[in-house]
């Protein structure tokens, strides 16, 4: 950041790059501070009570990318039935995630496939079936639709149509890179997550940060029997960098986190909007004195917690959902929906849905389409004086 | 901070061009196209094709300028071996009554079936009429350890790997006793062992899993040695072969060296689609070619033709560390598609009656029989008697039978039930609670109590 700066003020020059900084005059649209934000573990001291780990546990500061890759190592030489394929992940994919992954356990569990997403995906379920736990790799979730009736017709009803036979497809999980980025556009921007939470059959599993990517990845792969799509936020996969510990371990597929809590107003979220509902939380905390906002990650999209928001929203009468995919028939309205139901007598405003406009994400526009912090904070602002 | 960061974090197109190649680490890469150009040399060394002589004839390659690849028969028409040199099929005449009987059943039963969803009392069928040998054939080259991935033509793959008439009929009315718990259409077949893996209507996905499957065999006998060597038998009509699956299946079949034989039903329609609409080129034959992939085209009408290659095949497909092999059978299809189509409406009856009279595989194994002296007129009267009262005897049994109880409606969607399944169970049991008159619980195990 400060070099970026420094030549702006040098050459005064009216060229801005790509992704462009936030105006001057800006007090809540402000760059995400990832070495400071309170969702990140910047230390050791309480990652292995709040993880449930041995006190020995040692841990290291790394980044998404490097958590992915760690956990994909672990379940290499943990479990020799899982294998690892998909476009370009021999040399290490093209985000780093599958790095050295080859080369320590050979070509016959790390491999290059065709380019066919509908291959890949259908080869998985295939492998699944067979006893193997393949962790597929989709280079892009804008890519994933090819796939997509392998997912829905096939992995998802494997379990289901067997019936006695007993087999399944469920050791198959699916990785891919989502959401925005900058510069991404149309297709290096997506996050199709509310297309797969509307077929029952797969799990949907978005991490926030890197504790969170390999805990929740090593569930997916040696512990869940049930076809999953992992989703990972690429904007974090070098941005965000906490405290990991070194140890194999995992979290549940199943379970919200509360990340903050508070008694006035819920914010349910997932993903690297977390940081954003963060920023606003802050402001309007600090200049509501008194006002305290809960702040939940749902973490797995699907099939979802939602015994943990009910009673959030039971608790504080209000809530904001907050996403990057588009609003309509997203996430948010699934969520909306089951807490109007679940909670309407403690209900003092609507809900609330800052999500992504019911647009593209045309490439010059992408901060006007995207939820940011200003329209996590209005909404947040509306629905304390409803 | 972040900016920088997010400068940094370069997007990738699918093209590997925006790739920086000082990132790439050296000691993962197998550069397997780093050959270069001799001077002199008569041939190309481009990457995507090692071994290309350089011409200086401007041709084009006219498909029609090949001849068709040719189909491999052992028996005529009229059961007699064409090849007097090669000597009697290796198979013993046991067998070949087996294969006979195998054909017939399912035959026999097909016909009760049709006609029992004419009645109403079945919701759908489909039957196997004219492809018998295909199914059986090629099942019988296989070992109960092989795994099977089939398209819904294939009855008798299953008659050929133990299926009684108790598990189609269970099958076919849903009851209690299903492996598929009454959840998929009737001739959606399935088995854990043999693994006959449960049909799935759409068309072609179970090709990519059938290479996926074959990996993970040949990846558990590379770890473990005491795991014998499995093939994966994947089946297919042409019509299906023109779905991305077949090719995206083939390919990585191709490229990770999968043992799996791809045996694909050429019956001449997919649906009311003649092939001439469905491809332009020699058949489903010379696409495995494309794909480096050993391919053979055989008479499906053939039972010794469809085994011996079906068995070579399997021995290929275990060859050099495992590979795919293509089997493309030649058949008619005699019937209507399914229950729900008049095939007279796209084809004219007297193609089929043709058909039926020219050639047949159950027909063509009798006359061979007959020829050999193991089968004649009274035998085959009385074995067509047993089997009807067989089927009709299982056929009314499975009709009686309870249907499974209604909780499975819910599981099996994931390993165990969600809270969101509980909570909608505990709806519906409400629902027919309050409103007793408005269903029919009788023939659900359990009743209400089964939810």
């Amino acid at each position: 950041m400060p070099p970026l700066r420094a030549s702006f003020r040098l050459f005064r020059s009216p060229r801005r790059l790509y992704a462009t900084s936030a105006p001057s005059t800006a007090r809540l649209n402000l760059p995400v501070d990832y070495k400071s934000t309170p969702l990140l573990h910047h230390t050791s001291s309480n990652l292995s009570s709040a993880l449930n780990l041995p006190a020995s546990t040692t841990s290291q500061p790394i980044n998404l990318y490097q958590a992915i890759n760690s956990a994909l190592r672990t379940s290499l030489s943990n479990d020799d039935s899982v294998i690892l394929f998909g476009e370009d992940v021999a040399f290490g994919g093209v985000f780093r995630c599958s790095m050295n992954l080859q080369t320590e356990f050979g070509s016959d569990r790390v491999f290059n496939t065709p380019l066919t997403e509908q291959g890949i995906a259908g080869f998985a379920v295939g492998a699944a079936a067979a006893g193997l736990k393949p962790v597929a790799e989709i280079q892009f979730a804008d890519y994933v639709f090819p796939a997509f009736d392998q997912v829905v017709n096939e992995a998802a009803k494997f379990r289901y149509r067997e019936g006695a036979t007993g087999v399944n497809a469920g050791g198959m999980v699916m990785r891919m890179p989502c959401g925005a980025v900058g510069h991404g556009a149309l297709y290096h921007t997506q996050s199709p997550e509310a297309l797969f939470a509307h077929v029952p059959g797969v799990q949907v599993v978005i991490p926030r940060s890197p504790t969170q990517a390999k805990g929740l990845l090593l569930s997916a792969i040696l512990e869940s029997n049930n076809p999953v799509i992992f989703m990972e936020p690429k904007i974090l996969y070098r941005a965000a960098v906490e405290h990991v510990p070194n140890e194999s371990y995992t979290l549940p597929l199943n379970k919200a986190e509360v990340v903050k809590p508070g008694k006035d107003l819920t914010i349910v979220s997932y993903g690297q909007p977390l940081y954003l509902c963060s920023s606003a939380i802050s402001a309007i905390e600090k200049e509501m004195p008194g006002v305290n906002i809960e702040l939940i990650d749902l973490r797995t999209i699907y099939p979802w917690d939602r015994p943990t928001v009910l009673d959030s929203v039971k608790k504080t009468g209000r809530a904001v959902v907050v996403h990057e995919s588009m609003i309509n028939y997203g996430v948010g309205a699934e969520v909306a929906a089951t807490v109007q139901d679940g909670a309407f007598l403690r209900l003092e405003a609507p809900v609330k849905r800052v999500a992504g406009w019911s647009t593209h994400t045309g490439l010059t526009y992408e901060k006007f389409i995207m939820p940011d912090v200003v329209r996590i904070y209005d909404a947040i602002k509306q629905t304390l004086n409803y | 901070m972040s900016l920088t960061l997010i400068g940094r974090l370069s997007l990738p197109l699918r093209s590997r061009r925006s790739l920086n190649p000082a990132a790439v680490p050296r000691a993962a890469v197998r550069w397997s196209s780093s050959i270069s150009q001799r001077p002199g040399s008569d041939r190309v060394r481009f990457p995507g094709a090692v071994n290309s002589k350089f011409t200086t004839d401007m041709k084009f390659i006219n498909p029609a300028d090949s001849p068709d690849i040719p189909t491999f028969r052992v028996i005529d028409s009229d059961g007699v071996p064409v090849d007097k040199n090669r000597g009697k099929p290796k198979v013993s005449n046991e067998e070949i009554l087996t294969w006979y009987k195998n054909m017939l059943t399912v035959s026999v039963m097909d016909v009760i079936m049709f006609e029992a969803q004419r009645q109403g009392r079945l919701s759908f069928y489909m039957v196997s009429a004219g492809e018998e040998g295909i199914s059986v054939g090629t099942a019988a080259a296989l070992t109960p350890d092989d795994v099977v991935f089939a398209q819904y033509r294939e009855t008798g793959v299953y008659q050929q790997r133990g299926f009684t008439l108790k598990d189609f009929m269970s099958q076919l009315f849903a009851n209690r006793n299903d492996s598929g718990k009454g959840r998929n259409m009737p001739v959606h077949y399935g088995s854990n062992y043999p693994r006959n893996h449960t049909i799935s209507s759409p068309l072609a996905t179970q090709i990519p899993h059938a290479s996926g499957a074959a990996y993970g065999l040949k990846l558990q006998s590379l770890q473990n040695p005491n795991i014998p060597s499995r093939i994966v038998a994947c089946y297919f009509g042409e019509g299906a072969a023109s779905e991305g699956d077949f090719h995206a299946g083939l390919n990585i079949a191709a490229t990770r060296g999968c043992p799996v034989v791809f045996v694909c039903r050429n019956n001449g329609y997919a649906i009311s689609t003649p092939t001439l609409e469905q491809y332009r080129g020699d058949g489903i034959a010379s696409r495995g070619v494309g794909y480096g992939i050993d391919t053979i085209r055989v008479d499906g009408n053939d039972i010794f033709a469809v085994h011996e290659a079906m068995q070579e095949a399997r021995r290929i497909a275990l060859t050099d560390g495992g590979k795919p092999v293509l089997i493309e059978a030649m058949s008619y299809r005699v019937s209507h598609h399914s229950t729900s189509d008049d095939s007279f409406a796209y084809r004219a009856r007297v193609e089929v009656e043709d058909w039926k009279r020219r050639d047949n595989p159950i027909i063509r194994l009798r006359k061979y029989l007959e020829n050999e002296g193991l089968w004649n007129e009274d035998v085959e009267r009385d074995t067509r008697d047993q089997m009807r009262k067989a089927v009709l005897t299982e056929f009314g049994a499975a009709e009686r039978e309870k249907k499974p109880p209604i909780r499975e409606a819910f599981n099996g969607t994931y390993d165990e039930l969600t809270e969101e399944a509980q909570a909608q169970m505990k709806e519906l049991k409400r629902i027919l609670e309050a409103y007793p008159g408005e269903y029919d619980l009788r023939p659900f195990e359990e009743g209400i109590k089964g939810l």
